[in-house]
């Protein structure tokens, strides 16, 4: 486990170097400051928690930024050592091929982990700035910034098994453009219009929670919307009849979303000729 | 004598070509095997089987005792060096920083980091982003990151590839001042003229497979290439040592002034010998005994036709 943190801790450094980390937090932290400040205007003072529209603002654009973000530091993570020549002559050191991938994984994990909580702390800093956000609901808040960086980790994992699987960096990044369409954009639109053509027929509460399961991006969207009651009244989720999902569910698929494509990378990696 | 690594009847296909095929080869401790062959003789391969990278369709490796391309052989490669045919580095580092990257991959502490690179000619380079970095400085570091941690074999490939003649030279010169310190070297190169004096034993590969396996002077005996003779006479003058050397030459060229002729390694002395008083007549005498590019050559050739 050692040479995964070392090789961790030199993705860290790539990303402090080639301005990963920076450009990435300032991207962050611009969308969300504007989020915040606009986002705020039309609640006015009626007593909203603002903290908890920050929450909500927030969730959205986490599910649209960050598995973006994952997938274009993670497609490169093996495919692109492999072009560059790099990749032969690290496996050629006491590292095993396990060490490798969980090391290139760790360290994405802290680069994108550096970023959300920098970029969103700004968001958050700027309201405390102006006050008003006392009483709010931190716990939200930070359950919010811990599940960014867990659906950040399966987009993460999916962008690194992609990785390994691949010979070319163009067909690795293709693959990974196409992750992210499908579970970002398609994915809720198909099961909208499955829903629509179904009328209930097949498709029941049941299917339908495991449906939103198969999706991480949808797991996520579910817990920080749901899971706290001062959340959900500003998310138009509260009331009667809601999923069945509770947050430990959610939170357990999410982390099955990170472990499966993890473990499958491995497995892949660990039976290749370098 | 130990052996550091043993391949016996390796064999490795890739599809239905085969890279490698039955190849018997030991690695000796103490001493410096060159392994070569023409792009595509499967050198590489060698290589990436004796590091693990890879694994053999058929046959058995032994590393330090151990299968490189097992679960657990990530251990073995601590006690390995390994310099990758046009090695490559992450440009945003300096030479410091991925030097000391290597060094914790390895286990064997960064202290060891900066006299490495100055033995290696890049202390003051150090600080300097490799992107910045040229062919030649990229492949002493990389040679640099295959001396951490003291390894007791060292894996080089293609390691002068690209350099221009001084580094080559200083390159030779670390490699004689490794085998001075009794490290065990694998060189796979096709600079024959130039390894040839920095080998003690020489692998010869041909299409995958291992055809000839020795000293220099093994191999020149298994070629069976003559020395070849040039003698500058008086002017016609050339027939009277023809007549005297009788059926023991053969005649490569001959002029009113030159002669050259081919013979047997083990008669050139008695060949001289036998010249006694027409030695008045020669002005001046060469002798050339084929080098490995020549015996290289001769023993692939004989490959091929069998």
């Amino acid at each position: 486990m050692r040479a995964a943190f070392v090789i961790a801790g030199l993705e860290v450094r790539i990303g402090l170097r080639n301005r990963w980390i920076a450009a990435t937090t300032l991207l962050l932290a611009a969308l969300a400051l504007s989020l915040t400040l606009l986002g705020s205007a039309p609640t006015g003072t009626v007593g909203a928690d603002p903290l908890a529209i920050v929450v909500v603002s927030l969730a959205s654009l986490t599910i649209f930024l960050l598995p973006l973000i994952a997938l274009l530091l993670s497609f490169d993570a093996v495919v692109g050592e492999q072009e560059r020549g790099t990749l032969i002559l690290l496996m050629a050191y006491p590292v095993a091929r396990w060490e490798a991938v969980i090391g290139k994984f760790l360290g994405h994990t802290a680069i994108l982990a550096i970023a959300t909580v920098l970029g969103y702390g700004c968001a958050v800093a700027a309201l405390l700035l102006r006050g008003g956000i006392a009483g709010g609901d931190w716990q939200a808040f930070a359950a919010m910034v811990a599940t960014s960086v867990l659906l950040g980790a399966a987009f993460l994992a999916l962008g690194t098994l992609a990785s390994v699987l691949v010979r070319e960096r163009a067909t690795a990044a293709g693959i990974a453009v196409a992750v992210w369409l499908v579970f970002v954009l398609l994915y809720d639109t198909a099961l909208l219009g499955l829903l629509v053509a179904d009328q209930g027929r097949i498709v029941g509460p049941a299917l339908l929670d495991a449906l939103l399961l198969l999706n991480p991006a949808d797991a996520y969207r579910l817990f920080n919307l749901t899971g706290s009651d001062s959340v959900s009244v500003y998310a138009g989720m509260a009331g009667p009849g809601e999923s069945g999902l509770s947050p430990a569910v959610l939170l357990s698929a999410l982390a099955a979303w990170v472990a499966v494509p993890l473990a499958l990378a491995i497995t892949f990696f660990s039976r290749r000729q370098l | 004598m130990t052996s550091l690594a043993t391949l016996e009847g390796v064999t490795k296909r890739y599809g239905r070509l085969n890279a490698i095929e039955n190849v018997d080869l030991d690695l000796r401790a103490g001493e410096t095997l060159a392994l070569v062959g023409h792009n595509g003789a499967g050198k590489t391969t060698l290589v990436k089987l004796v590091l693990g990278l890879i694994a053999p369709s058929a046959g058995r490796i032994a590393v330090f005792g151990h299968n490189p391309a097992s679960a657990g052989a990530a251990a073995l490669r601590e006690s390995l060096g390994f310099l990758p045919e046009n090695v490559a580095f992450h440009g945003a580092m300096t030479g410091r920083e991925l030097l000391g990257f290597y060094a914790r991959l390895k286990r064997c502490g960064t202290a060891e980091v900066d006299g490495l690179l100055a033995r290696v000619g890049l202390a003051e380079a150090a600080g300097r982003r490799v992107a910045t970095f040229s062919k030649g400085m990229r492949q002493r570091l990389g040679l640099a990151q295959a001396l951490l941690g003291a390894p007791d074999l060292l894996l080089l490939d293609e390691p002068t590839s690209g350099l221009d003649p001084a580094s080559r030279e200083a390159f030779y010169r670390t490699i004689d001042e490794l085998r001075g310190e009794g490290a065990t070297i694998l060189i796979s190169t096709h600079a024959l003229a130039e390894i040839e004096h920095h080998a003690d034993r020489i692998a010869v590969m041909h299409q995958g497979r291992l055809c000839a396996l020795g000293s220099v002077g093994e191999l020149r005996r298994k070629a069976a290439l003559p020395v070849r003779l040039r003698f500058t006479v008086v002017p016609c003058s050339t027939g009277r040592l023809l007549e005297r050397f009788g059926d023991g030459v053969e005649v490569i060229s001959r002029s009113e002034r030159l002669l050259e002729v081919g013979c047997e390694p083990e008669d050139k002395a008695a060949l001289l010998r036998s010249l006694d008083d027409l030695w008045q007549v020669i002005e001046d005498v060469s002798l050339e005994t084929p080098g490995l590019p020549a015996i290289y050559a001769r023993l692939v050739e004989v490959e091929e036709r069998t």
